[in-house]
């Protein structure tokens, strides 16, 4: 169903209108997308997981961490569990690489026994209480002054803005309508008789249900629906990327002792094989600051070195930074308010990456509390085509969709090897700027950081969405890449991709007489 | 005219010696030679365009250098045009010998919405006499036609 | 059609297979031709060949090779009509996945798929890349608008756009300076070019015209700190740096503008030499090579800016001919000559390429002084050699000839170079 179709049935009341399309919005969407239902997901930035959701460790928690007397805590461990399952079904990157939590004192001894017991507590399989030379034998490179550690192989690392972007284009294609770069400006007052009415600036909404997983943003939202009752601050995280030559520095996640306000400076080897450390813990009063500092930086490498003295600031690729949506209750608010209909899914800081499949879950459980009707739609299709990867592929396989798709043999990013018909597929898909294609398809993560790609993603964009290149931008809003000459209007079509034609049939090889067939 | 100097933010662009001579006023200007690594500080007494004595130079050709450079400066210009069928869409010009530098933005200016179609060869003719410096501007790449059917 | 069309054309088996086609891979097409070798196989990724040139409109090429000075374009021209001329097959659009130590080259292109031709000899002409602002780690916000100076120079070049309307340039560079140039007379507002090092990293001539001539300010002994914006570029925040290029953040000031152009520095774009396992050398970033532009491979040569960021086309095109002449000699059954001699970089000289020669050959030794020496400067390679020059700096690249003449009773297997000042040899 197009978006077009939607907005033009006037008076129409959907479902349920989710708020937001970070990973809690889209893994909602997805869930609710199992029943007979009209969904609406509305997300103010120009892409889904363009908030936290892109910037964040990246790590699927053992289910360990936190009180299970809280939401969160309860919702840990199930959203383990339900993450693996939406590997299984959407194909993302997702690796059980097991984490580490280390003690580096005696002191910290306590950690690890509290944890453990927590963890067996709460059902989480396989942990094991490490001695230094166990440690030393699994992870050589951690410093010599750990001198015991937890293990916990369920933990995992995520892609999880690929996560969160396959997840919305499963729940699209099981007729949810994901609509970006439409923020919520404003909601009406409450009508008793009436559903609930949400403007955009491209429309007017009325719902049944609306769930406000708006992030960062969710205490305006629920202060525009009248039940502004808890307030969001912003912790920001920073993160360094160290480079691929790095891999396997350490194999699994390597936490330290946890402090007051944060799981400290994690060790991280990645999906994508690079080492990520990080994240800091500082609060913010500007939830959009995402710029990375000397000082985090410099408090981020002391610290990972305290676990792994090998590692150098000077390995950096990338940096950037992330800004948690922490509550002022201190955990997630998740339910119904005091506004019929309106329902908070809020304050999701760690472990709400981990936690998001069991938070959908639980808010598909609040809804039917409340009221919504669930049947289920027997042509519900858990699965979606996963995208082509390229350059991990058998090279007959190469070959073989080469054969069928010249596409396939058109370079675009080389240091990730990425192929034009990747970010064709990319497009078509349902990224619209420089750092949607990205993060689906890598073009632009590597070491020359898009300097040889980034043109060929613009001008895939604006042909295959017919948009003119000054208004292509790297993540939406004024984020433009390049501008017009002031001679523009005597500038010349721009020639065509060149030739795209199936290659022609292989020269018959003469055996035994190189050269030979010129 | 113009004082124009390869040195900064010291004041020591133009020297008045204060001696003079029955023809007027003799000058310092300061030139960075450009012709090797050395960089040389060569420093030009003129009286207005009579050069009296080039110091500073290393070699001749610094001498020639300084003496050129004040009495006509001029550069190369390279820049590039619109062009209609080829691969790029910006065909790369020049001017066929150095321009008088004051002229240099001028005649970029004067490429400003000029458009020319594919193919075109080095050394082909975009504009000639431009801005009557008897100077032509010539393509200095080959730029094939391409996706006509 | 000049240009190899399909894989119909293609052999199975070329004697050398070069690649990409800038300067570098071109000369060493012909110098592979003039050694003998039938098949040479020229590949590049982009639709034209002529790498780099293509966007380096300006001049200043081709003294050494032509000696005359032409523009980017115009030397590629002049070096593609050579390769045309020598029936290289020359493939375009493709790239160069994967090359196995027997020297099976796997290939892709829209034109041929995935596919595999067998070289005798290789030829690594890739080039180098532009460092990118993680490679400073300057903090702060991550918007549109940070870009390379080289991107740069492909949008308004090539491509009919502009970078933005307000610039920042970092580094002094030749790339940084040039571009500060093009956008001035392209009406892009230039505010300034800021430079960490004390002295300006590229020609004085570009210096000279790119900078003076236009009233574009340059920044010494400053750098910029922080951006801000959180979609585009808002500004800049740039401060002084001391002694030891710490930055002053007392003495910081902004400065506005919608882009900011990286002009740091360029890095060998040696991947392919590091996954086939060539030896790597630490301080070029390239790959280690003998006299004949032969990496520790046997069979697998390099040159030009993969081996070594060199500051004059003309030099990476000399280099190159040295290394298809070798690589076609090798193809069609020379001898391959005894490396005897390892040089190391020694007093003021950050690098030294080739990294051995043999003492029956004649070479140029290429090499960068680390310190500038503003006066007569002594040139030394071990105790056997010297040879006086009036200055040397960082920014251009140093070359010293070497002939068996010079090398004869030397009996020992390593040289120093040196480069130092004349009154301190005196003393």
């Amino acid at each position: 169903m197009s978006a077009g179709e939607h907005a033009s049935r006037a008076g129409h009341v959907h479902d349920v209108v989710v708020i937001g399309g970070g990973v809690v919005g889209v893994t909602l969407a997805r869930a609710l997308s199992r029943y007979h239902l009209d969904v609406v997901l509305l997300e103010r930035d120009e892409e889904v997981g363009f908030g936290v959701s892109k910037a964040n460790s990246g790590i699927i928690h053992s289910g360990i961490h936190a009180d299970p007397n809280t939401v969160k805590g309860a919702l840990e461990w199930p959203g383990n569990v339900a993450w693996m399952t939406l590997r299984d079904e959407l194909g993302f990157g997702l690796a059980q690489v097991g984490e580490l939590l280390v003690a580096l004192s005696e002191d910290e001894l306590v950690s690890i026994e509290r944890l453990h017991a927590q963890g067996q507590a709460k059902g989480v399989p396989g942990l094991e209480r490490w001695d230094q030379q166990r440690v030393r034998r699994h992870q050589p490179n951690l410093s010599r002054e750990v001198i015991a550690a937890l293990w916990a192989p369920t933990a995992a690392v995520i892609n999880p803005y690929e996560a969160v972007m396959l997840i919305a284009e499963s729940a699209a294609h099981n007729g949810v309508e994901v609509a970006t770069a439409e923020p919520v400006v404003a909601i009406d007052p409450p009508d008793p008789d009436g559903p609930i009415v949400l403007h955009t600036p491209a429309r007017t909404l009325a719902a049944h249900y609306v769930v406000n997983a708006a992030g960062l943003y969710a205490d305006e939202v629920a202060g525009m629906a009248g039940v502004g009752t808890f307030s969001i601050t912003g912790r920001k995280g920073e993160e360094y990327l160290l480079d691929k030559r790095l891999a396997g520095l350490v194999t699994s996640i390597i936490f330290p002792c946890p402090t007051a306000t944060s799981k400290g400076t994690l060790v991280t080897p990645t999906f994508d094989g690079t080492i990520m450390v990080g994240p800091t813990a500082e609060a913010t009063d500007d939830k959009r600051d995402t710029a990375t500092t000397p000082e985090g930086a410099k408090e981020v490498f002391a610290a990972a070195r305290r676990l792994v003295p090998g590692i150098d600031e000077r390995d950096v690729i990338a940096e950037f930074a992330g800004v948690r949506a922490v509550a002022d209750t201190d955990d997630f608010v998740l339910g119904p308010t005091a506004r019929r209909g309106f329902i908070n899914a809020a304050g999701i800081q760690s472990p709400g990456l981990t936690a998001a499949p069991a938070i959908a879950d639980h808010l598909v459980e609040v809804l039917r509390e409340e009221g919504l009707q669930l049947t289920e739609r027997d042509e519900f299709e858990p699965r979606v085509e996963y995208p082509v990867r390229f350059a991990v592929l058998p090279m007959e396989e190469q070959a073989a969709l080469a054969e069928r798709d010249p596409r396939f043999a058109r370079l675009a990013c080389r240091c990730e090897l990425v192929t034009e018909a990747e970010l064709v597929d990319a497009v078509d898909r349902g990224a619209r700027t420089l750092d949607g294609i990205k993060f689906r398809t890598r073009a632009g993560m590597g070491r020359c950081q898009g300097a040889f790609c980034t043109w060929r993603c613009i001008t895939l964009l604006a042909d295959r969405r017919g948009v003119p290149i000054p208004r292509i931008t790297k993540r939406g809003g004024d984020s433009w890449i390049v501008c017009d000459r002031d001679d523009a209007d005597a500038a010349p079509p721009r020639p065509p991709v060149p030739a795209t034609s199936p290659p022609a049939p292989a020269a018959v090889e003469v055996a035994g007489s190189p050269g030979a067939g010129s | 005219m113009t004082d124009r100097t390869a040195t900064r933010d010291d004041g020591s662009d133009r020297a008045d010696r204060g001696d003079r001579d029955d023809r007027g006023e003799v000058e310092t200007h300061v030139y960075l030679c450009t012709g090797c690594p050395l960089g040389c500080r060569l420093e030009v007494d003129a009286v207005d365009d009579d050069v009296l004595e080039v110091r500073g130079f290393a070699c001749r050709r610094g001498e020639r250098y300084g003496r050129q450079e004040h009495v006509d400066p001029r550069r190369p210009v390279a820049t590039t045009v619109w062009i209609e069928g080829a691969v790029d869409r910006r065909a790369p010009v020049r001017t066929a010998e150095p321009v008088p530098r004051d002229l240099v933005r001028d005649v970029v200016a004067s490429l400003r919405g000029v458009r020319l179609e594919a193919p075109v060869r080095r050394g082909d003719l975009v504009v000639a006499d431009v801005c009557d410096t008897g100077i032509d501007v010539i393509v200095t790449r080959d730029l094939e036609r391409i996706g006509r059917p | 059609m000049p240009i190899t069309p399909d894989r119909r054309h293609l052999q199975s088996r070329y004697d050398v297979v070069i690649v990409g086609a800038g300067p570098a891979g071109m000369a060493a097409a012909l110098g592979a031709r003039e050694r003998g070798a039938e098949h040479v196989l020229l590949v590049d990724r982009e639709t034209d060949p002529g790498g780099i040139l293509l966007q380096c409109i300006h001049s200043g090429f081709g003294l050494h090779a032509f000696g005359e000075e032409v523009t980017g374009p115009e030397y590629a021209g002049r070096f593609l009509e050579q390769v045309l001329e020598q029936d290289v097959d020359v493939l375009t659009d493709a790239y160069v996945m994967d090359v196995t130590a027997d020297r099976r080259v796997k290939l892709m292109s829209p034109r041929v798929g995935v596919h595999t031709v067998d070289a005798a000899t290789v030829v690594l002409a890739m080039g180098a890349r532009e460092r990118t602002r993680e490679a400073i780690r300057i903090p702060g916000d991550r918007p549109s608008g940070v870009m390379t100076a080289g991107f740069a120079q492909q949008l308004v070049n090539l491509e009919g756009y502009l970078p933005g309307r307000r610039a920042v340039i970092l580094g002094s560079g030749d790339i940084g300076l040039i571009m500060a140039r093009r956008l001035a007379l392209e009406g892009v507002e230039v505010v300034g070019v800021f430079e960490l090092l004390p002295q300006p990293s590229g020609l004085t001539r570009n210096v000279v015209q790119c900078l003076d001539d236009l009233d574009i300010p340059l920044h010494l002994s400053t750098t910029v700190i922080r951006i801000h914006g959180r979609d585009r570029v808002e500004r800049v925040t740039v401060a002084p740096v001391d002694d030891d290029r710490r930055p002053i953040p007392e003495k910081a000031w902004d400065v506005d503008c919608d882009t900011l152009l990286l002009s740091i520095g360029l890095i060998p774009d040696a991947e392919l030499a590091r996954s086939l396992g060539a030896q790597l050398d630490p301080l070029t970033g390239g790959p280690v090579v003998s006299g004949t532009m032969e990496t520790t491979l046997p069979g697998v040569f390099a040159a030009g800016n993969v081996v070594h960021v060199n500051d004059l086309a003309d030099w990476v095109s000399r280099e190159a001919q040295v290394a298809g002449e070798a690589a076609g000699a090798l193809a069609t059954g020379a001898r391959r000559p005894d490396q005897d001699i390892r040089l190391i970089p020694g007093e003021n000289v950050a690098y030294v390429v080739p990294h051995t020669i043999a003492s029956d050959g004649t070479h140029t030794l290429s090499f960068r002084v680390r310190r500038p020496i503003h006066g007569p400067t002594v040139l030394r390679l071990g105790e056997i050699h010297r040879r006086k020059v009036r200055a040397v700096v960082p920014a251009e690249m140093v070359t010293m000839k070497v002939s068996p003449r010079i090398l004869e009773g030397f009996r020992g297997d390593v040289l120093r170079v040196d480069a130092i000042a004349a009154e301190e040899v005196a003393r």
